[in-house]
């Protein structure tokens, strides 16, 4: 039973990392995307 | 256009809330516990699931790949490389699992056995492919070089798949496919739908992911636009 624990949280820690690594790229382009429009209105 | 995609990405997300603890619950509760292995035999749900998706995930890429050598596209080398990313994930689970598997059933964590070998050689190509993305230089140069690994990897898939059967390997069980009417070695039905649920649920993940990662890198593009143009405006 242990193994098949250790199994099921491998896969779902990876399947979470993954998902976490998607959301700090969105933050990272939404403030990319805010300093653009800052940019934007000091011209 | 924007609010059916929504409509769509939120639609996969609600379905995988529901999916996954109905998988977990078949997983744990509902399948029955196989007599020599035991509840470690479980590791095959997810095993299989992460394999299927790996080898769709790599299949998708060799699609948008053929795509790029014909005429480079920046959303068909998005889909590609978001597909790719992906792909190696569930590779990765499936190496692991099958890591924890090998251990219990043959008391090794690691075999040279042909589907572990070409599977770690498909696991290469592939990183190997995301490297190649992330280089400098022209993004149409940049597709079509991935795209030829992109291909090659692609090439490999269906021989991870029948590496057990072509090199007539004992250690790797033939689940489907085997026998006089070719019907597989036998799962106990509450088994085969239990594989058959992880497997859907497990792909509408890839799709979920898929769309997600996507979305991000069309946004990464417009932006990297959007500066340059800015750029071009103040130098001039």
């Amino acid at each position: 039973m242990n193994f098949l624990f250790f199994a099921c949280t491998v896969t779902w820690l990876l399947i979470a990392a993954y998902v976490v690594v998607l959301g700090k790229r969105q933050k990272q382009l939404q403030a990319e995307i805010k300093q653009l429009e800052e940019w934007n209105s000091e011209q | 256009m924007k609010l059916k995609s929504q409509i769509i990405d939120w639609t996969l997300f609600y379905i995988l809330v529901a999916a996954v603890p109905v998988m977990m619950y078949f997983i744990f509760i509902w399948s029955p516990v196989e007599r020599v292995l035991g509840p470690a035999q479980k590791i095959f749900y997810f095993h299989v699931g992460c394999a299927w998706v790996a080898f769709l995930a790599f299949f998708v890429v060799g699609v948008y790949s053929v795509f790029n050598l014909i005429k480079p596209k920046m959303n068909h080398f998005i889909y590609a490389g978001v597909s790719a990313e992906i792909g190696v994930l569930f590779t990765t689970v499936t190496l692991l699992t099958g890591m924890v598997w090998g251990r219990i059933s043959w008391n090794v964590w690691w075999s040279w056995e042909p589907r572990l070998v070409t599977t770690l050689i498909l696991w290469f190509i592939y990183v190997a492919y995301l490297f190649i993305r992330k280089m400098d230089g022209r993004w149409e140069k940049i597709a079509r070089l991935s795209g030829v690994f992109g291909i090659i990897g692609c090439l490999n898939v269906p021989i991870v798949f029948m590496a057990t059967r072509w090199w007539n390997s004992k250690l790797h069980p033939v689940v489907f496919g085997e026998g006089k009417n070719e019907t597989g070695g036998g799962l106990e039905p509450e088994m085969l739908f239990t594989l058959i649920f992880s497997v859907v649920t497990i792909t509408i993940l890839y799709l979920f992911l898929m769309r997600k990662g996507a979305e991000i890198e069309k946004m990464r593009t417009r932006v990297k636009q959007a500066k340059n143009k800015l750029l071009q405006k103040w130098a001039n």
